[in-house]
């Protein structure tokens, strides 16, 4: 049984996923940058002494999950959402999601992934992908990074449903629970929503020293140490590890940054708002910033450059984008919505 | 990021999937560009591989002077630690903590060198030997 889905690609999983299940249940105007945005997705962490891969834990964007369920709120449309304990459990009620007409958002681990390369497969937990029917056991698969769809047997998707580590995915499923049309007003409002989310999460008083403007900043003080403080063999892999995270599939380049740009160009489309626009403006110079620290973080960690110098000039490169962006979302914040 | 400049450097994933970009075009507006790759992200995952691959000879090494249990070499090489190999297996963390000891390794019941076997895809002779199944 294949239900009537459409396949649409987009830079990020999350994202992706978000926008194909709620334009499958009536949202006509989702589209990806619309999805990040309404759900406050831009974001920016450093979390210290932890570990991940060996490397620093840096992110872009929000925690796992969070999108979808903030822009399906905004949105006034209910969700469900499930984790198991059970894998006979998680699959019957795959099974039962389709059976009554539902594509379903799964979490999933890329290591056993069987249509990624191999070069991808690491023990990544936050892997978001849609099951949108059954054929003879195999389940069909359509995965948002991806061209087209794919096919999984039921193992190989109980596999990574329940992968293991961190961030675990438990089986997770979630949908929306009901189709319905949504007027541009309240797509206005969720957009209204989610940029005084993002300014809250970017730049309150609250953010404490490693989140959002505050987390760049230290981040770009912290690289220039890490020469001195790792050795630069070392330095290098936790500056390849920055540049995997900004850049590795699905942040739609510059860690997300022209995502959000592309979004305040589209809720301009619905607010008339100049200042919408020069804003996107300063996303789009973050972002090309935000390369160009990888082009020089690249120097880096393929032993072109190696000098004290080299790492003060990568951390001068995000102190530059933390000011960039502060402006930014400043500016946003001092937006008069009415 | 202007549409054409969008790189498109032939890099691992390129070859089984474009992936999307946003990039504006020339007036300024925002849209969308697939990409091949990039040459300073495929160079990121390269350097991420050669450390692996430096843990897992590390690791061997280890192992053959008696510093560690065949288990961390198997353990490096599936690019695990110890909480991912704990919840593959059914271990606590601390039991595989111990399991990694040469010593408590050699005095394992066969069942339980079994359940590392079949999570690392070998027998558990391979197990004892550090001998990789490639399939």
């Amino acid at each position: 049984m294949k239900l009537d889905f459409e396949h649409i690609q987009a830079a990020h999983c999350e994202n992706g996923v978000t926008m194909s299940l709620l334009k499958n249940a009536g949202v006509q105007q989702i589209t990806e940058p619309l999805a990040f945005g309404i759900g406050a997705g831009l974001f920016f962490v450093y979390i210290p002494l932890l570990k991940i891969n060996n490397g620093p834990i840096i992110a872009f964007r929000t925690l796992p999950g969070l999108i979808f369920k903030r822009t399906c709120k905004a949105l006034d449309i209910p969700v469900v959402r499930k984790k198991f304990k059970s894998k006979e459990a998680a699959e019957a009620f795959l099974n039962e999601c389709l059976a009554t007409g539902h594509p379903v958002g799964c979490q999933v681990g890329v290591y056993y992934l069987p249509y990624f390369p191999k070069e991808y497969r690491f023990h990544f937990n936050a892997h978001n992908l849609i099951v949108y029917g059954t054929e003879d056991g195999n389940y069909m698969v359509s995965d948002p990074v991806m061209e087209s769809t794919n096919t999984m047997t039921a193992y190989e998707l109980e596999r990574v449903r329940f992968a293991k580590g961190a961030l675990a995915p438990n089986g997770q499923l979630y949908y929306p629970k009901e189709t319905k049309a949504i007027t541009d007003d309240q797509i206005k409002k969720a957009i209204i929503k989610g940029i005084e989310k993002n300014v809250w999460n970017m730049v309150s008083p609250f953010t404490g020293p490693f989140v959002g403007i505050n987390g760049i900043r230290y981040t770009g003080k912290k690289i220039k140490g890490w020469r001195d403080k790792l050795g630069l063999k070392d330095a290098g892999l936790y500056l390849a590890q920055l540049v995997r995270m900004q850049e590795e599939i699905g942040t739609g380049g510059g860690g997300f940054r022209y995502i959000y740009g592309a979004f305040l160009q589209e809720a301009y489309g619905y607010i008339p708002n100049d200042e919408l626009l020069e804003i996107s403006q300063s996303f789009t110079v973050s972002g090309d910033l935000w390369r160009t620290a990888a082009v020089q973080a690249a120097g880096i960690y393929k032993g072109r450059l190696g000098n004290q110098e080299d790492f003060n000039v990568m951390g001068d490169y995000l102190l530059e984008i933390a000011e960039i962006e502060k402006k930014a979302f400043t500016a946003l914040k001092n937006i008069k919505w009415k | 990021m202007k549409k054409e400049d969008v790189p498109q450097d032939l890099g691992a994933l390129g070859k089984i999937t474009k992936e999307v970009c946003y990039a504006t075009d020339d007036s300024g507006k925002y849209t969308t560009q697939l990409s091949n790759g990039w040459e300073v992200k495929s160079t990121a995952l390269d350097t991420a591989w050669q450390q692996v691959e430096e843990r897992i000879a590390a690791a061997k090494q280890k192992v053959l002077n008696n510093g560690a249990s065949p288990i961390l070499f198997f353990m490096e090489k599936g690019l695990m630690d110890i909480q991912i190999l704990a919840g593959y297996t059914g271990f606590w963390q601390w039991q595989v903590k111990r399991h990694l000891k040469p010593d408590v390794f050699n005095n394992l019941s066969y069942k339980k060198l079994e359940k590392y076997a079949e999570v690392f895809n070998v027998s558990v002779a391979d197990l004892k030997t550090m001998t990789v199944n490639e399939a």
